[in-house]
């Protein structure tokens, strides 16, 4: 953030009332959402409340030791993120500082009161134009690209409201301040664009989307798909595996641009991805995964005011690179934190607390959040999505809370995680039965054109498998699996194998962690091949014993962990044909 | 300094105080009662006028005629390797008749955040000699680890057993060249438990030489409840400063944090907050993070700290705020049991609902043995289908099962009695966990040790696997 420091002014406050990150002061002339600098220090801060002469800035640093008396200076702009090529291998605070530079800065601890530009306004950048003199260029226009990692070029965009007829423009190396594009009523373009973290990026139209952000995940892509540009929510207690799964989502989801938030989470978890994600490939560019990552990370012990601003600084940086045609998908782990956040500093206010203390715009602030994201047609006529993505952290595990209820009204993707699963093991801890996803019947087009005609059908009888399973239970729970009909015993063996084959998936092992989608419908196509010749073989007479002991079918748990896989699925297929021609 | 004698409120932990000059947010004050005798604070709220601040020793005996002394700095605990050894009060003073303490440096008991940049993730395996953890739940340098447990639960024994056992100095990962010099300390952070309970870990600590390699802190549960408030951070600054400064590996156990977080409830009761879940504050999450986030490792320095937090959860219920917000911060947790405890179960450590969070990255080849994980994994998930089946088999009887089912009911048993009941004075290597775990998951076909790699199945299965048995004979 460098924004705070570029206006000098000269209204002076004075603090009257420190509390915790919230600091009243007098005299100031502010206006709502300005960054402030407050006490001698010069901590960064916000205005959140104007009333009468008194003015509340909540902080983002340690207020420890401020005291009455000292100044508060407005800079007279809202807290603002710097867009422009550095954006991307980068990790940033929840208000852009950049942690390396404020590790060179501070040492290991993080200290207050010190600023870093959120991107390096030193460095060059080779810009190669696509506009000359003479074009006519409007907002949203790409005017010219640079090559900003290995794996993105990024294009510089006229930004919203400028444009005009292009005088001169500069082809080479250049800083990020330099004027690239001069245009003929001397107006300038450069590589770097300021914008307010709590305001919308203009877009054309929202759009429908149509393709599925492919995870590489099993339970996800084949039972409870997201579109690129859609919404979904992970909820789940502690150790559920929110985010092993947000993870694998940044890791291999075939987006263009990740941009990760750990949100009042683990420091440590933040250490993983930025020791894991420059050794790990993009799977679609084979690239490193951090050249196509921005990371933002305010831990749980990180300033509480700074956790309210990360998700709003995330979800700008998306719509920055969306805003060039980009595919987009950002993780929230997690906005459960967000929403306390936002619940420490409205009781601090003493403002009226709605349903659990949080206040009463906590289901506002959240779809405006959500709304953020979707599949756009942007500014200069490109298409570009964000998929947003949200761990929920409920209390006790308990989804009748006001978080996780008032995200479920706005997402259409709803995967939840279950302590029960999770504490057997099975991993990834989706509950298939308390899932969903609103955009199975919009994407289906897409996975019969990319994969299979049957890829729906054969997905819905796997649903439909697990629906008896479900249902069986109850019963095998009073009187034992060898209780049962034959043919409920063999229904809830073709069930194991689509859970303990299919739905399982090892996200820390080198093969397993990623399934393409070919993989994940011969998987379940030759599960449905088993229980098809099964019931045939039962039909006939054979003992269902005699069935569940086939040995191809065994071999089917080789599948997940096998890296050539397209020779072990035919061997497993033919092998069945064998099986149960011997059988018969 | 000023001193004033302005005090216009007492309210439980809470006092106010008019001002004419301004005071620091956070700043420590001191309280002179007129007999002579004082106690320390902290201000929670710094107004123009009026400062709020929470008295640690309690309010006893305060009144209007106490003066308060407002003395410009944040809380501070004065740091020495010296203090390895001593036994000191909840608000780090010297309890123990010992020498006075001579500090080499006084450090902010707030702590700041690491940056998550500088941290090292933590892989480096420690062995606590204790099967159920090792094998299961495995710790590492570095590591926030809880045990979860309940009122009159023998939560401490484990805890001592680790702290003894645990051998972070001798390192079987084939991952760290030096071994034997790397030096090792204990921190001991007690909030409001009994005389009785205090003295088990001091006589203990004596009793095994241990207590010159650590430190202990000790807020009694006769001592005042607010004063817990800074107990553990005086502790993790010293566990810090050991570990960052002087390059120890830091063990650091705090009991009971249940405690620690009824004195929250007090204060924010007494502030008169908009109460969180249960009258819990608000902050708490944070609170407790500020706290937990305060173990790990940095990249270029020698040290670690490791935590072991301790937890009762009231009503042995792990929604309740205490345990739910924790095991959202910590890296995993240890659940006793009240069931396997009943049973005589030594330590009685209930692993399926048990983890451990960095255990992936701290096993397996290069770190303990490359079977370890997959081990592991089998021994959940074949343990967790025993333990469903006793239900059903309350019902219809062992008969009724068939003889898949009756393998792993035995299995199950047979689980607790020779990986988890291990006694509290045994110390087991991480050779003889895996084998006694090979030799139980031996008792199974090897059909059914679907999530070990095949390879690893070869070495180290020992059963006599029926299908073998019967190719033989046909052979
Ligand atoms: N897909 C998965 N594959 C393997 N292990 C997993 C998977 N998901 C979760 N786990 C296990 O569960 C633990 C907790 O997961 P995590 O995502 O940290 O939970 P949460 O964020 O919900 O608290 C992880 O440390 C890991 O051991
Ligand atoms: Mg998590």
């Amino acid at each position: 953030m460098s924004k705070a420091e570029t206006a000098e002014t000269e209204d002076e406050g004075r603090i009257t009332n420190v509390s915790g990150p919230v600091v009243e002061a007098k005299g100031l002339d502010a206006r709502m959402n300005d960054v402030v600098r407050v006490g001698e220090e010069g901590l960064m801060g916000e205005v959140i409340e104007i009333e009468g002469e008194v003015t509340t800035v909540q902080v983002y640093e340690e207020t420890s030791g401020i005291a009455p008396g000292e100044p508060v200076v407005t800079t007279g702009s809202p807290l603002s993120v710097e867009l422009g090529p550095g954006v991307l291998d980068s990790i940033y605070d929840g208000v852009q500082r950049p942690l390396d530079i404020l590790e060179e800065e501070m040492g290991d601890f993080l200290d207050r009161g010190v600023d870093a530009p959120g991107i390096d306004l030193e460095k060059v950048w080779e810009f190669t134009p696509e506009v000359e003199e003479g074009d006519e260029i409007e907002e949203g226009d790409i005017v010219g690209t640079v090559p900003e990692t290995e794996s993105i070029d990024h294009k510089v965009m006229v930004p919203p409201d400028e444009g005009g007829t292009v005088a001169d423009v500069n082809e080479g190396e250049y800083t990020v301040e330099d004027p690239v594009v001069v245009l003929e009523d001397g107006g300038e373009i450069t590589m770097l664009q300021e914008w307010p973290v709590r305001k919308a990026r203009p877009v054309e139209r929202k759009q429908t989307p149509r393709t599925p952000l492919v995870t590489g995940q099993r339970i996800l892509d084949t039972l409870f798909p997201i579109a690129k540009g859609g919404t979904a929510a992970i909820p789940g207690p502690f150790g559920s595996g929110k985010t092993v799964t947000q993870h694998q989502l940044a890791k291999w989801s075939d987006a263009d641009i990740v941009v990760y938030v750990g949100c009042g989470e683990r420091g440590n978890e933040m250490t993983e991805v930025i020791d894991d994600f420059p050794e790990l490939e993009d799977p679609k560019t084979g690239k490193p995964l951090m050249s196509r990552t921005s990371l933002i990370a305010n831990t749980s012990n990180m300033p509480v005011a700074a956790r309210e601003s990360c998700i709003y600084t995330g979800i700008t940086l998306a719509e920055y690179y969306r805003d060039m045609g980009y595919d987009v998908a950002l993780m929230a782990d997690s906005t459960s934190r967000w929403a306390e956040a936002m619940r420490e500093i409205s009781s601090r206010l003493e403002e009226m607390p709605g349903e659990e203390g949080y206040p009463a715009y906590l289901a506002a602030a959240l779809a405006e959040f959500y709304e953020r994201g979707g599949r756009v047609e942007t500014l200069g006529g490109r298409d570009g999505s964000i998929s947003v993505i949200g761990a929920v952290s409920p209390p006790g595990g308990d989804f009748s809370e006001p978080v996780t209820q008032n995200t479920l009204r706005i997402v259409k993707t709803f995967w939840a995680l279950d302590a029960d699963l999770a504490e057997r093991r099975h991993f990834p801890a989706i509950n298939w039965n308390d899932s969903y996803s609103l955009y199975k019947s919009q994407l289906d087009d897409f996975f019969a054109d990319e994969v299979d005609d049957d890829w729906a059908e054969t997905r819905q009888w796997a649903v439909g498998v697990l629906d008896e399973e479900d249902e069986l239970q109850e019963v095998v729970q009073l009187v034992g699996k060898d209780a049962l009909p034959e043919d409920q015993q063999l229904t809830l063996e073709v069930a194991r194998y689509i859970r303990e084959v299919f739905l399982q998936q090892d996200a820390f092992h080198d093969i397993d962690t990623y399934c393409d989608l070919n993989k994940q419908f011969e998987m379940l196509r030759l599960i449905r091949k088993f229980n098809d010749l099964a019931f045939d073989a039962l039909d006939a007479g054979v003992p269902v014993e005699e069935i569940q002991d086939v040995d191809s079918a065994e071999r089917l748990f080789d599948i997940p962990t096998e890296e050539n896989w397209e020779p072990l699925v035919e061997e497993i297929d033919e092998g069945l044909d064998d099986d149960f021609n011997e059988l018969a | 300094m000023k001193e004033y004698k302005t005090i216009t409120e007492i309210s439980g932990p809470l006092v106010f105080v008019e001002v004419d000059e301004p005071v620091g947010y956070d700043e420590i004050v001191e309280i002179k009662l007129p007999d002579g005798s004082t106690k320390r604070g902290q201000v929670l709220e710094s107004g123009e006028e009026i400062v709020s601040l929470q008295v640690f020793e309690g309010t006893d005996e305060l009144d209007r005629n106490s003066s308060v002394r407002f003395l410009g700095e944040t809380m501070k605990m004065p740091v020495t390797e010296d203090l390895l050894g001593r036994v000191l009060s909840g608000r780090g003073e010297p309890i123990d008749g010992g020498a006075e303490i001579v500090p080499e440096d006084r450090r902010d008991i707030i702590g700041s955040a690491i940056n998550p940049h500088a941290r090292e993730y933590p892989d480096e395996f420690i062995q606590t000699g204790v099967s159920a953890i090792d094998g299961m739940n495995t710790l590492v340098r570095g590591q926030k680890l809880p045990i979860f447990s309940g009122s009159g639960l023998p939560h401490n024994e484990l805890a001592l057993q680790i702290a003894r056992q645990a051998d972070v100095r001798d390192d079987i990962g084939e991952g760290d060249e030096e071994g034997e010099d790397e030096e090792f300390a204990v921190i001991f952070g007690a909030m409001g438990i009994t005389q009785e309970e205090a003295n088990e870990f001091l006589e203990e600590f004596e009793r095994t030489g241990a207590l010159e390699r650590s430190v202990v802190f000790q807020n009694l549960a006769d001592d005042p409840a607010v004063e817990r408030i800074v107990t553990p951070r005086m502790a993790l600054t010293t566990a810090e400063y050991l570990a960052f400064d002087k390059g120890y590996h830091v063990l650091v156990i705090l009991t009971d944090m249940t405690n620690y977080c009824e004195a929250l409830r007090e204060i924010g009761a007494a502030r008169e907050e908009v109460p969180g879940r249960r009258g819990y504050p608000g902050y708490m999450y944070t609170d407790l993070a500020e706290l937990y986030e305060r173990a790990g490792r940095i990249k270029g320095l020698e040290g670690s700290v490791t935590q072991i937090p301790i937890l009762t959860m009231p009503g042995d219920d792990d929604t309740h705020p205490i345990p739910d917000l924790t095991g959202y911060i910590t890296e995993g947790q240890i659940y006793i049991d009240r069931r396997l405890e009943s049973e005589g179960r030594e330590p009685p450590v209930d692993v399926l609902p048990s983890l451990s969070r960095l255990m992936d990255d701290g096993i397996g080849e290069g770190y303990t043995r490359e079977d370890h994980g997959d081990v592991a994994n089998q021994l959940y998930a074949a343990y967790a289908e025993g333990n469903d089946l006793r239900d059903l088999v309350n019902i219809v009887g062992r008969e009724a099962l068939s003889d898949r089912d009756n393998l792993f009911l035995d299995f199950a048993d047979a689980f607790e009695d020779e990986l988890v009941d291990q006694g509290w004075t045994t110390n087991r290597s991480l050779e003889e966990t895996l084998g006694i775990s090979w030799e139980l998951l031996s008792t199974l076909p090897k059909s059914e040790l679907k999530r070990i790699d095949d390879d690893f199945v070869e070495e180290y299965y020992r059963g006599e696997d029926e299908e073998e048995k019967e190719a033989e004979a046909t052979a």
